[in-house]
């Protein structure tokens, strides 16, 4: 075997492995790896691909329930949403890739996913992004603004894959490190999935797609692994470029290679590239793979095997087909005008061996590589000044005189203000399946030729996990499973993206355990498993991490969408309820930030069974037709929640609320009160609410009517507090997002 | 044989990237800027041939499919 | 009426155009670009998407796609082409229609709903609406801003071609209705036959009810009766 370099420590710490990890390499080796293999191992064991982090405290998750069919493992999870349908759908973070160069970093990041989709047998059907940002006044907030939302729309709309909904967040602990969380669900017939694994041995391996670079070496190994340097620009050669129409023409050859069943697995070569994709489908099948890399397309000459095994290039995908398949394999990606070359072979004897010009260049063994991976149980403790921030004296904080201001300073803040001007760049309707656009508490797909809807939606709120991380974990998962069932549809499983800081320091490990046991318990009671997901750590920049931000995407569905039921009030002389009960809760409220600049107390209490009930009692709403409307209560309160069923284009409706309450006023406008909804409800089924609100043991409470006044209009315990124009209000809130970004 | 080739908006047609640039330039203090108009280029390589023959194709190549008659302009420079 | 789908590499909007006619009662099937043959189609459309990635300009390397020539050809002769958004660029390049697509105004992707007005409804494509009809359709592109020179615009009027306007809400025809910023408000226009149209918004994205939108639904049924398919 060829040594293109003498291997040792030194090179092996410069590879980002540590003493530990190298002895492990050279003991699963038996002998010192060479410099391609040592280059495998640091890949295959950073952060990114090993979860070696995370891996003891994942298995938490709740996995299993009656719709999984596919659980985390593969490319992407996959549930059964019936009439022999599957959803199968996954979140990725590309998070410091997008920092560095936004553009390409985000639509790379909406590339991947789509991959790890499409590699599943499904046609990608919906895009949705959770995107955090600095402060809106921090320079670079414009620009990585900018950046990030054209990057997600020139990849997703080449594509022709809508992008769905949302979120979009600012915060200073993002200055120096945004999130880019990138969901991707498709839909395929449950017996036309298909899986990663290398088996049968004397299988072809090809290699599908664009050629490979040097670009993205060391991507998900440094980038995501390593706490973020200020040196960020430098780093800009190992972002990748990506180029979705070979993309778009991959998926359709993919999909017809599959649907042809030409193929017997098939990966897409993500974010450790050959390496990953080839000991991966090795690993699960429990075989080995021969790899010629002399016979890989480059885009560049004299690419070293190293090189090779690393790159990041994007569009790429591996494919395992018997041999007398290869040429139909080759004539299907000739037709899209892409290459299909036979790399190798698959092997019983479980090893990756990779040749260059017929002279072996690495030998490992496919799967100790990736069950031998490192797994820490890295110390955790609480951090000294999380006791501080539960610190909260309300007497302190002085009640607004005008509330009229405030309301209206909150509906047009950064956090509040309409997301128009990012959804307005994104192709939201191709597909002629979206019947909620972004904007909604749920995005919701129809599936054409089948009764069912797909309801979608990501949420977390960072200052509730900063604050109580382990409440926090639970709040994101209630509050998007809420958001799904206001559509009518029943929250099935959920996708997550966790970012976090560095887990090597312990009160960084202390928030990711604790906000991980809070997801599992809110998850096992809600029984909604996870089926797929992603960590994301070392979201640093200098010494200040970011706010933990557990991403959860909940997926639901609806028998029959043609009950599913909006957001948005409809009619005049609508009677307006309120589902569940305000308590004396501010703390991490959106306006104590906002209005008095404090982020401090205890996250709203989170009652799980109670939560439980008024999800199904909105599904059952939904599916006897009582209701008109639904909409959560979340970051801004009731105040805010009410003025967003009225938020049209143009304005045709007003409210008139009135509510009695013994809290404070701005607890009782602005409170973050949890498992609260406002419906509105024609009089003629008031009674029927009410019944079934009694049956689920929902509290339900009339607040007010629903008129043309055109006028948002609240009074509190006799006294009218809020009186504002919603075409006014509609204004300022539409405009606020251009103004952030600097149009 | 390597030619340039660069398309750019005829002088007519309102240039809104150019125009956008040529904001940005003047915001950040280039007070001078007059006018920006962006383009495009090309740079193709020609296996051995004659120069009146490679500026011929290339010109060619020029009006048919790398620059739009309506709204553009070409140079092409061997 | 058979319609003709074609189906470049990059094409998107390809199956949501066929799922429309056929949802209207026609029948469609797919024509691959490397093709030549139309199959005996009555209408050929050329859908939205990115042809052939678009990285030069939008339409500009479909146009010399085997399929194309048919087309050209099959319009010469009289034929109906309908060119929905990426197909209007193309048959912008393809010299089938006068003018040519610029960046949108704004310099970003215009994904929303937005309204036009219907000028004419003297064409196949638009005879089963009402002279001055506001539809709410989607508009999709980062180059649909309508540029042609003074005469070739003075043409179009003249000869009654443009077949719909960009306009607000209640049909006014203003800047602010405009946004990608096309000459005279420009959202769709017609060969001098009639027959050839091409149009930026997206009809078979406003042609199902449980969409919320269905303003463009009557494009098809106009095809359909042109073909004296439906009374």
């Amino acid at each position: 075997m060829s040594e293109e370099n003498k291997v040792t420590l030194q090179t092996a710490l410069e590879q980002g492995l540590t003493e530990e990890e190298f002895n492990k390499a050279c003991s699963i080796l038996g002998r010192t790896p060479n410099f391609t293999e040592l280059g495998v191992f640091a890949l295959m064991w950073s952060e990114h691909c090993s979860y070696k982090s995370s891996k003891y405290h994942l298995k938490k998750f709740p996995t299993e329930g009656k719709a999984v069919v596919q659980g985390p493992g593969e490319n992407a999870g996959v549930i059964d949403i019936g009439d022999g349908l599957v959803a199968v759908f996954k979140v990725e973070s590309h998070n410091h890739p997008s920092y560095v160069e936004p553009y390409q970093g985000a639509a790379t990041g909406v590339g991947g996913i789509l991959r790890d989709v499409f590699t599943m047998g499904a046609r990608p059907a919906a895009n949705l992004n959770s995107l955090r940002f600095g402060e809106p006044g921090h320079k670079k907030t414009p620009h990585l603004v900018k950046g990030v939302v054209a990057g997600i729309g020139g990849y997703g709309n080449c594509m022709g894959i809508p992008t769905v909904g949302g979120e979009v967040y600012f915060d200073k602990s993002y200055n120096g490190n945004i999130l880019v969380n990138a969901f991707t669900l498709g839909v395929c017939g449950i017996d036309e999935i298909f899986k990663a694994v290398a088996s049968g041995v004397g299988n072809k391996v090809i290699y599908a797609g664009s050629r490979t670079g040097r670009d993205g070496i060391h991507g998900a190994g440094l980038l995501a692994s390593k706490a973020f340097q200020e040196d960020a620009e430098e780093k800009r050669p190992t972002v990748q470029v990506g180029d979705p129409f070979q993309e778009k023409k991959l998926l359709e050859a993919c999909l017809e290679v599959m649907r042809k069943k030409l193929i017997v697995g098939i990966q897409d070569m993500g974010a450790a590239g050959l390496s990953s994709s080839s000991l991966e489908m090795a690993g699960r099948a429990g075989t080995g793979i021969i790899m010629h890399l002399d016979r890989v397309p480059t885009r560049e000459a004299g690419m070293t095997p190293y090189e090779l095994m690393l790159s990041e290039s994007q569009e790429r995908m591996l494919i395992v087909a018997e041999p007398h398949m290869v040429d139909k394999v080759r004539e299907v990606f000739e037709k899209w005008d892409l290459n299909a070359v036979e790399v190798g072979e698959v092997t019983d004897d479980g090893l990756l061996k990779l040749y260059m010009h017929d002279e072996l260049v690495a030998e490992m063994p496919a799967a100790p590589l990736s069950e031998e991976a490192p797994v820490y149980k890295r110390p955790y403790s609480r951090p000294s000044w999380q006791s501080s921030l539960a610190n909260l004296d309300l007497d302190k904080i002085p009640v607004p005189r005008n509330f009229n201001e405030t309301f209206k300073k909150m509906i047009s803040s950064a956090n509040l203000c309409s997301r128009e001007w990012v959804f307005n760049q994104y192709d939201s309707t191709v597909g002629t399946d979206t019947v909620f656009e972004p904007g909604y508490d749920a995005a919701l797909m129809r599936v054409k030729g089948h009764p069912m809807g797909i309801a979608i939606s990501s949420d977390c709120n960072s200052r509730y996990c900063y604050l109580d991380p382990r409440t926090g974990g639970k709040l994101a998962i209630i509050e998007s499973a809420r958001n799904v069932a206001c559509t009518g549809a029943r929250p099935i499983a959920f996708t997550n993206c966790l970012n976090f800081g560095n887990p090597e320091k312990p009160e960084i490990m202390w928030q990711f355990v604790e906000a991980v046991e809070g997801i599992s318990d809110a998850a096992a009671a809600l029984d909604t498993p996870v089926v797929s997901g992603n960590v994301s750590f070392y979201n640093e920049t200098g010494d200040s991490g970011i706010k933990p931000t557990p991403t959860i995407v909940m997926v639901g569905v609806i028998e029959d969408i043609n009950k599913a039921v909006g957001m948005k009030f409809v009619a005049q002389g609508d009677i307006i309820a309120l589902l569940g009960t305000t308590r004396p809760e501010l703390g991490g409220s959106e306006y104590l930030e906002l209005i008095h600049g404090i982020t401090a107390g205890l996250p709203p209490a989170v009652d799980l069974d109670r939560e439980r009930n008024l999800h199904n009692l909105l599904i059952n709403l939904s599916k006897e037709q009582i209701i008109n409307s639904a909409h959560d209560i979340s970051d801004g309160g009731l105040a805010i929640a009410i003025a967003e069923c009225l938020l049209t284009d143009p304005v045709r409706l007003g409210a008139d609320v009135k509510l009695e309450s013994e809290l404070r006023p701005d607890i009782a406008l602005f409170g973050e009160s949890q498992g609260r909804v406002i419906v509105s409800v024609s009089p003629d089924e008031l009674n029927n609410l009410r019944k079934m609100a009694v049956r689920y043991g929902v509290e339900c409470e009339v607040i007010g009517e629903v008129d043309i006044s055109k006028t948002l209009n609240i009074t509190l315990n006799s006294e009218k507090i809020i009186s504002a124009d919603m075409t006014d209000i509609y204004k300022s809130w539409s405009k606020k997002f251009a103004e952030i970004v600097g149009e | 044989m390597k030619a340039r080739v660069y398309v750019s908006f005829k002088d007519s047609v309102l240039d809104p990237q150019g125009k956008a640039v040529k904001n940005a330039l003047l915001s950040i203090g280039y007070e001078k800027v007059k006018d920006v108009r962006q383009g495009k280029f090309f740079q193709i390589e020609m296996d051995d041939m004659s120069e009146a023959e490679a500026k011929r194709q290339i010109t060619e190549m020029a009006e048919k499919i790398l620059s739009n008659p309506v709204i553009e302009k070409f140079e092409v420079i061997l | 009426m058979k319609c003709g789908v074609v189906v470049f590499p990059g094409s998107n909007c390809d199956r949501d155009t066929v799922y429309a006619v056929e949802s209207a009662g026609g029948e469609a099937f797919y024509l691959w670009h490397k093709e030549t043959n139309l199959r005996g189609a009555d209408c050929i459309i050329l859908p939205g998407g990115f042809a052939y990635g678009d990285y030069l300009r939008t339409g500009a390397i479909a146009r010399f796609s085997p399929i194309m020539k048919s087309v050209i050809d099959f319009a010469d002769k009289g034929g109906l082409v309908f060119g929905i958004c990426n197909g209007f660029q193309v048959l912008l390049e393809s010299g089938l229609l006068p003018g040519a697509m610029m960046i949108n105004k704004t310099l970003k992707f215009l994904g929303q709903d937005i309204f036009i007005r219907v000028e004419e409804t003297d064409t196949p494509y638009t005879h089963d609406y009402y002279q001055g009809s506001v539809l709410r359709i989607p508009v999709a592109h980062f180059e649909g801003n309508y540029y042609a020179d003074g005469d070739t615009l003075n043409l179009l009027e003249k000869e009654e071609r443009v077949i719909f306007r960009y306009c607000e809400r209640d049909g006014k025809i203003s800047e602010k209705g405009n946004l990608n910023g096309s000459l005279n408000n420009i959202a769709g226009i017609c060969s001098e036959n009639r027959r050839v149209l091409g149009m930026m918004p997206h009809p078979e994205r406003a042609s199902a009810p449980i969409l919320g939108k269905s303003d463009g639904f009557a494009m098809w049924k106009s095809l359909l009766k042109y073909f004296g398919e439906v009374a």
